[in-house]
Order: C-alpha cells, then structure tokens, then sequence
C-alpha cells in the first residue's frame, strides 16, 4: 500500500521544518567551534589571559546553542526511520553507511569532549585543554563531512546499483559514494557557510558591545578574528558555490534550468538571468535581465556547451520514462519468476531509468500499461517550483556576495584600527547579524527543493518513499513539533539575548578580564549545571 | 573480505554491543535522572546531582545515536519497521531523551529563578524516566512480535495501533528495565558524591536491585512459558539475499527457549543477568563501590544478551505474517556494506573507548556541594 498524497506532503513538511529548524543551529555550531579554537590557540601562544576571557564567553553562547543543536539533530536521523522508511529501506545499504560512520568517527568526538570544554578549564592543562577545543571543532566538522556525503549522494547517487532480488539499491563502490564530487563541493560550501555565520555572530555581537562603548578591548580582538576568518570563509563559501553550480550540472540539468527561470535552451554560451519574474502557467521567465555568457561559463565551464532549458529536459524525462516502463515490466517478470535471464537482460539495460518509470506510480498502480497522458504528466512532474528555486537562489548568491563585501570591509578598518570609530559600520556589522542564518535556510531551499520530484535523484521519487502512516498521526507529530519547537526557540533566544546583553561580565568582573596580564579565575558561577 | 553470514553474525553481535554500551553508560544517566526527586532534597543537592552526570552525559548518549545509525547501515529493514511501525513510542523516546533532556542540563542552571529551575529539573527527571520505560516496553512487544507485513515488492505495512503496545507483559519489561536502571544509576551516583547523597542513592539502588531481580525473573518465566515464540521451519541460506519472503515462520509456545536448549553455554546470559545484580548489592554492602558498578554493568551485559540470545536469529518477529519476519539472515545490508562498517567500527570504537576512558579519568574526582558552592 502506498501513503496517500496528504501524507507524502505532511511527512515532507514535517521533515523540511525540522531540518531546517536544526539547521538554525548547526552553521553557528561549525563556525563558533572552530572560532574558539583559534582564539585559545591564541591564548596558548601569547599567554594573555583576556583570549581566555574571550575563548569562555563565546563558548558560553556557544554552549546555549549547541544543546539546541544536538536536541534537534537526533530527529533528523530517527525521521528517516519513521517517516521515510520506504527511503530507509531502498536506499540503507548505501545511505546508512555515511550516517553510522558520522557517529562513529565525528558525533562521539564532539559529543564527548564538549563535557571537558567546559568543565576542563581548572583540571587540564592549557596545551590539553587546547587539544579539546580544537577535537570539538575537529568533531562538528567531520560531522558536517559524513552527513553531506549522505546528503551528496541523494542528489548524484554513484557507486550504486538497482537489485531486483531484495528490491532495493545496493553500493557497488564505496569510494565513489566517498569521493562523490558533489558531496565534496556541497561539504566545503556548507562548512564555510557555517564559518561564515558563526563569524558573523561574533562581528556583530562585537559591533554591539563597541556601539555601547564597553568591553573595548574585548571586542575589538574579537573582531579581529571574526573579520579575517569571515572573509576567508565569505569567499570560500561563493567559489564552492559556484563549484557546485558547476557539478549540479552534471547531473541535475533541472535544478540548474529552475533556478534560472529558463525554459528554451540557451545556445551556447548562456547568459545568466540575473533577475526576472518566472511564471509557471504561462512556462515563460517575464522581465528577464540577462548577462551574456556567465551562466554558460559557471555551468558547463565552457563556451561551446548549450545549456538545457526546461522544455528540452521534460522531453528527456518523457523518453526516460518510456524507457522506464520497459524496465519496470521487466521488473515485475522477475519478480514471478527470479530465473527469467531474458527479462533480467532487459533490466539490466533498461535500469539507469527504472526510477523514472516509477514517477508513474503516483499515477497509476499499473505501469506496464501507462496511457501516454500520464507519461506526460510524469514527465511535468520532474519540474521543481521554478519560482521559489529563482528567487531563493538569488537571496542566498546575493547575500554570499554581500558577505564579501562586509567582511572586506571589516577586515580593512580592523586592519587600519578605525572599525570603532565608524557607527555607520558598526550599525551595519550589528544589523546584518540574521542574514547568514537566512543565507543557510534558502541555500537548502534550493539543494533540496530543487531535487523534487525525487528523493534520490533519478532512483526514487518522493511520494514513494513516505512511510504509510495515517493522516492523523503526521497532524499530531507536526503539530508535537511546532509546539515543543517554538517554546524551545523563545526560550534559546531569551537566553542568547540575557547574556549577549550581559556581556563577558556574566562571567568575570571586568576587572579579571586579563587585560592586565592577571589570570582570572579558571572558573565562574556558570562552570556548574 | 569475511563471508556475509559470518558478517552477519559479526553485526548481530555488534548491535548488541551498542546496546550494552548505551546501557551501561547512558543508563546510569538515566538512572540518575529517574533518581533525581527523590535523592536530592534541595536545590544545591539537585546540583550536585545534575553535575555528577552533567560533563559525560553527552558522550553516552551518543552510543544510542550511534546504535540507531548502525541498525540503519546494517539492518535497514529493522531500522524501517522498528521506527515507522513504534512511530509515537520512537518520538516520545526522542522528545523525552533527544530533545528536552540536552536543553535541561545546559539551560537549568543560567537563571536562578525557582520556578524556572523546577520546570527543568521536571523536564530531566522525566527525560530519565520514560526511557528507561520506553526500552523495556519495547523489548516486551519485540518479544511478542510486531504486527507488520511485507507485499510481493517488499513494501512495508504496520497494522497496529499505539494503546496495543502497552500489554501487560510489555509493562512489565518496561519495569524491569526500569529498576535495572535505577539500580545502575544509583551505584554511579553513590560512586561520584559524598556520604549523605551516597547513602541515599545506595538505599534506592538496592531496593530497585531487589525489584529487577524480581521482574527479570518473572519475565523470564512470562516470557518461556505464556509468551508465544517464533521459530523458522524451512532451510534458511545464511548467505542468501537480504529479501525476507523467502521462509517459513510457525509461532510456538516455548520457541523462546530453544537456543538455550540447543546452546547450553548461552544459560550463561540470564545467570549473568542475576548474579550480576546480586554480587553488586554484595559489593554495595561491602563498601566496594567500583566492584559494585562493574558488577551492575555485568548484570545489564547479561540481560541484554539474554533477550539477543532467545530471540536468535530473529531480530523482529511479525505477528501479522510470521514469514515476513526479520532475521539475522534476511534483513541486513549487503556484504560490501556490513564488511565496510566492521572496518570503520574496528578503527573507531577503540579510539572511542580510548578517549572516553581518558574524559572520565580526568574528571574521575567526587562532585561535592562545597566547590558547587564556591562558585554561585
């Protein structure tokens, strides 16, 4: 029995919220991680306790938030069991793998030395405490590298076949799951994203404290560190991200046409519609404004290749699918009979299009026999929501750029020592505090909703993969989800913004600072639970 | 490369590992947590308490993490019937342990206000004490098999509904698990702060001693003589396609038994189970602390192993359609895969085990209300 539409769209609902939900919290996770490891590395050098100072009041925000990220990262991995385990089913073999080894290799590391971050400071030494900064940073990274390799293969699945035997897909190449281009591209473009955010939060809340006129000292050196690491990442973050625009057309034609509004084939080189206004009824992209050449030269890295148009990728689907049917009912032959080799050979041939036949199954349970109206609208169905992948896209490139932009920015005057005494800048660098949050959120719009109709590009469609739960029982858990969520997300934001207020006073009187090369106390009022 | 029924087998054994790994770690946790209304009578008690656990609680948890993962590379049919089939048991396992207890610890203590301190103290002492129930409710409804059952393409469907789920004998393992737990926590509580606390959280975990060595015996007893056992009668290839329609199921009563008759060295699981108890409540008496948890984790070693064992092969029965049972031979991941995992396991769990080893030893000294004290 196959879940009923009103589940397919609930369970995605409820998977798209609470992945992005966790994911409010993992960029500021991977970005403060790595943030504190420098600034105590710096204290280990130079001795001066005020980057201890700094290294305990940035890992008390961090604290606040990584326990919102751990509490909304196990959804994630127990969703897929319980929402998705047609998903989990087909596709464990290869995806599971990724996702056990993020635990073994990454998830224990930083899980287990997040409790010695804070509660080491009086018991380790300076070199040892160090070594736990920087094996909790190394952790949240390793974290992110597992899961987008789990992630990069449902949008390019390699090393992997179809057996008809135990009806699901198995790996045939852990290396090229490992090595999958698009799963590296996507983890440094995500890892840098993270460090984008994480050094935003300190630029900003440093902003903040300067626009108050306290805690000077402290802020400025925290600025320092947030504008030279924000800018290295902001333009890591814009290359990787043309990289992945440049593998996605490898194998995610669609996705790329969508983001562009474009419908007709662009001959080669393609321009690039900077802005415009898609509209999906009339399959037209109105008020378009192109530069010519960019798309063609990001997409295809060249400027003889053409890149496709929707009208030209639906009629490829169309073709997929024909072919699809032949291995589907090859598909259903083996199953009465396992032994049947001419069906079998048909299978194997046909195969790399058996997941376009099952696009039809939305429409029918008969897929030898599907009318050729159906095929059609199939073959439509491989269109994501142009609309919301244009404009998404343009609100995360445009704010990438943005952020090169500000952090160059950050990084002259911090340079030139004249970043406190510009407010127009500091208003600036405090105000723009949200955008990499929402740089991060439409980033995945795009990643994700753009592989619709599938959950694993060209194997399996989503409405397959659903559990087949009741309507009610997703009603409960979304409506569970919201509830607790929210609640969750005034309280975190209620005690960000106490201690953001209270500044690194929360923890020391300003005077044990270590601005006067005085070590303040190894612990405060908040080393305890 | 290892053939796939030994992989298979290596993977029964390691799933179980995690388990025992979780248990006796992450279970003190929740022990504790379950504890936590009863040992500490005031707020400063309640942190001391809180921060017995609160350094390491973490890295334990991730053992159940880490188990769910490898059950879903490993095992991917179990890890879809197990968690779309017990949908609401797995959410409240997660809303309870996953969500609501990391926020607890971290936010608890940040403001003073009483109220605000009550509310998370709540939220622990609950994210402590449904699980433990939740596990035990679980291995009881696994024991008695899950209504689901497979279609001619091997799609998955579940035909039961939540309220089934709390059967007698389920709430009874749900007990069971849960005095197993207090037992354990209690000694890891007794073992990190001083006399008063100690000697109240020792009170506690010999009367929970008690209770679990009683439950596990009338659950063993339940489950040999009134619980209905699945055995397979057709010849069953260990090497043979990870496809579960391929056999023959019969439910029996007694089946649960089989293998201890079969094996009789596995007897060893469930006096382990016993023994493990009695000898730390004889440790307890004797003052031997560290004697006590070890032997307390021994006991959890055994029980798990107990329920491994009388189940085996099976690793989810179908009550529905014992054909579309999940066994050891019939539900995991391809050799490539399991082969794949046992060498990132054999490379990760020592440094794991390693390092985990080298965080408590640091922070191996006694939590006291003195230095909690000293730094308000």
């Amino acid at each position: 029995m196959l879940p009923s539409d009103s589940v397919v769209l609930l369970s995605r609902w409820q998977f798209g919220l609470t992945a992005l939900y966790h994911f409010l919290f993992v960029p500021l996770t991977l970005g403060l991680s790595n943030l504190l490891g420098i600034m105590e590395t710096v204290y280990f050098i130079t001795r001066r306790p005020i980057w201890r100072t700094m290294t305990q009041y940035w890992g008390l925000l961090f604290g606040i938030n990584v326990a919102m990220g751990v509490a909304t990262g196990i959804t994630l991995e127990f969703q897929f069991g319980t929402n998705w385990a047609y998903y989990s089913q087909y596709v464990g073999d290869i995806f599971g793998a990724p996702l056990a080894i993020e635990g073994l290799m990454a998830f224990f590391l930083e899980s287990t030395f997040i409790g010695l971050f804070f509660f080491g400071w009086d018991r380790l030494s300076r070199g040892a405490h160090l070594i736990v900064t920087w094996l909790l940073a190394l952790g949240s990274s390793f974290s992110a590298l597992w899961i987008l390799i789990a992630n990069g293969w449902m949008q390019h699945p390699t090393g992997a076949f179809f057996n008809f035997h135990t009806m699901r897909m198995e790996l045939s190449n852990f290396y090229e799951v490992i090595f999958n281009p698009v799963a590296q591209a996507k983890f440094v473009h995500t890892i840098s994203a993270g460090y984008v955010t994480g050094s935003m939060f300190v630029l900003s809340i440093s902003a903040y404290f300067l626009l108050r006129n306290r805690n000077v000292a402290f802020a400025k050196r925290s600025m320092m560190v947030a504008a030279a690491f924000g800018l290295a990442s902001a333009l890591s973050v814009v290359v990787l991200g043309d990289e992945s625009g440049y593998l996605a057309d490898l194998n995610q034609k669609m996705k790329i046409a969508a983001i562009e509004g474009q419908w007709e084939t662009e001959p080669a080189p393609a321009p690039l519609t900077l802005i415009g206004w898609p509209d999906e009824k009339l399959h037209a992209t109105r008020y378009a404004v192109k530069v010519p050449y960019v798309l063609g030269l990001i997409a295809t890295r060249s400027l003889h290749t053409p890149v496709y148009g929707i009208f030209d990728l639906v009629d490829d689907a169309r073709n997929r699918i024909k072919d699809g049917v032949v291995a589907y009912t090859a598909l259903l032959a083996l199953q009465k009979n396992p032994n049947d080799k001419a069906a079998e050979m048909v299978l194997s041939v046909h195969q790399e299009n058996l997941g376009y036949g099952l696009l039809l199954k939305r429409y029918t349970s008969d897929v030898a026999h599907a009318t050729p109206e159906l095929i059609e609208k199939a073959a439509w169905d491989t269109v994501p929501k142009v609309g919301v992948l244009f404009w998404a896209f343009r609100v995360m490139a445009g704010l990438g750029f943005f952020f090169i932009l500000l952090f160059g920015t950050a990084y002259y005057f911090t340079i030139r020592r004249g970043a406190t005494k510009r407010r127009w800048f500091l208003w600036v660098a405090f105000l723009s505090l949200p955008l990499p949050w929402l740089a991060c959120e439409v980033g995945w719009v795009v990643a994700e909703f753009g592989r619709q109709p599938w959950v694993v590009e060209g194997e399996l469609p989503t409405f397959l993969a659903a559990s087949t739960l009741a309507v009610q029982d997703l009603w409960i858990s979304i409506g569970g989800f919201v509830f607790f969520y929210s609640l969750l997300a005034v309280i975190e934001i209620f005690l960000m913004v106490k201690y953001i207020r209270l500044g690194p006073e929360a923890l020391f009187k300003p005077k044990d600072f270590g601005l006067n090369k005085v070590e303040p106390p190894l612990k405060s009022s908040l080393s305890y639970y | 490369m290892l053939d796939l029924e030994c992989l298979r087998l290596i993977w029964w054994v390691l799933f179980g590992v995690l388990f025992i790994g979780f248990a006796v770690t992450d279970g003190f946790d929740l022990g504790i947590a379950a504890l936590l209304p009863f040992v500490a009578k005031n707020d400063l008690e309640r942190r001391v308490v809180l921060n017995t656990i609160g350094p390491v609680w973490e890295g334990n948890q991730v053992w159940i993490i880490l188990a769910a993962g490898a059950i879903f590379a490993a095992w991917p049919l179990v890890y879809a019937v197990a968690f779309s089939g017990l949908y609401f048991v797995i959410l409240l396992l997660l809303l309870t342990m996953g969500i609501s207890r990391p926020v607890s610890f971290k936010y608890r203590s940040k403001l003073k206000n009483p109220v605000w301190r009550f509310c998370w103290d709540a939220a622990v002492f609950i994210g402590g004490l449904v699980p433990a129930l939740i596990f035990g409710l679980l291995v009881g409804n696994v024991l008695q098999g899950l209504p689901f059952r497979y279609d001619e393409q091997i799609r998955l469907s579940y035909e039961g509904g939540f309220w089934a789920l709390f059967n007698p004998f389920a709430c009874w393992c749900a007990l069971t698990s849960l005095f197993m737990l207090i037992m354990h926590g209690g000694i890891y509580l007794a073992l990190k702060t001083e006399a008063l606390l100690a000697n109240r959280a020792l009170r506690f975990s010999k009367g929970a001693a008690i209770l679990f060595m009683l439950f596990f015996a009338g659950g063993g007893l339940w489950a040999a003589y009134a619980i209905v056992g699945y055995e397979v009668t057709s010849v069953l290839s260990p090497e043979g396609y990870s496809n579960p329609l391929h056999k023959e199921v019969v439910k029996r009563l007694g089946a649960w038994l089989l293998n201890y008759s079969r094996y009789p060295f596995t007897l060893a699981a469930p006096v382990l189970g016993f023994l493990g108890a009695a000898a730390a409540m004889l440790s307890v008496q004797g003052k031997a602390l560290k004697t006590a948890f070890l032997c307390s984790a021994l006991s959890l070693f055994g029980v798990i192993s107990t329920v491994g064992v009388s189940m085996f092969p099976f690793i989810i029965p179908s009550s529905l359609d014992p054909a579309s049972s999940l066994l050891v031979w019939d539900a995991s991941s391809t050799q490539l895969t399991l082969f794949l995992m046992l060498i990132a396991a054999l490379i990760f769990v020592p440094l794991i085990v390693l390092y985990t080893a080298w965080v408590y030893y640091v922070l191996r000294d006694k939590v006291t209300a003195k230095e909690i004290k000293e730094n308000i």
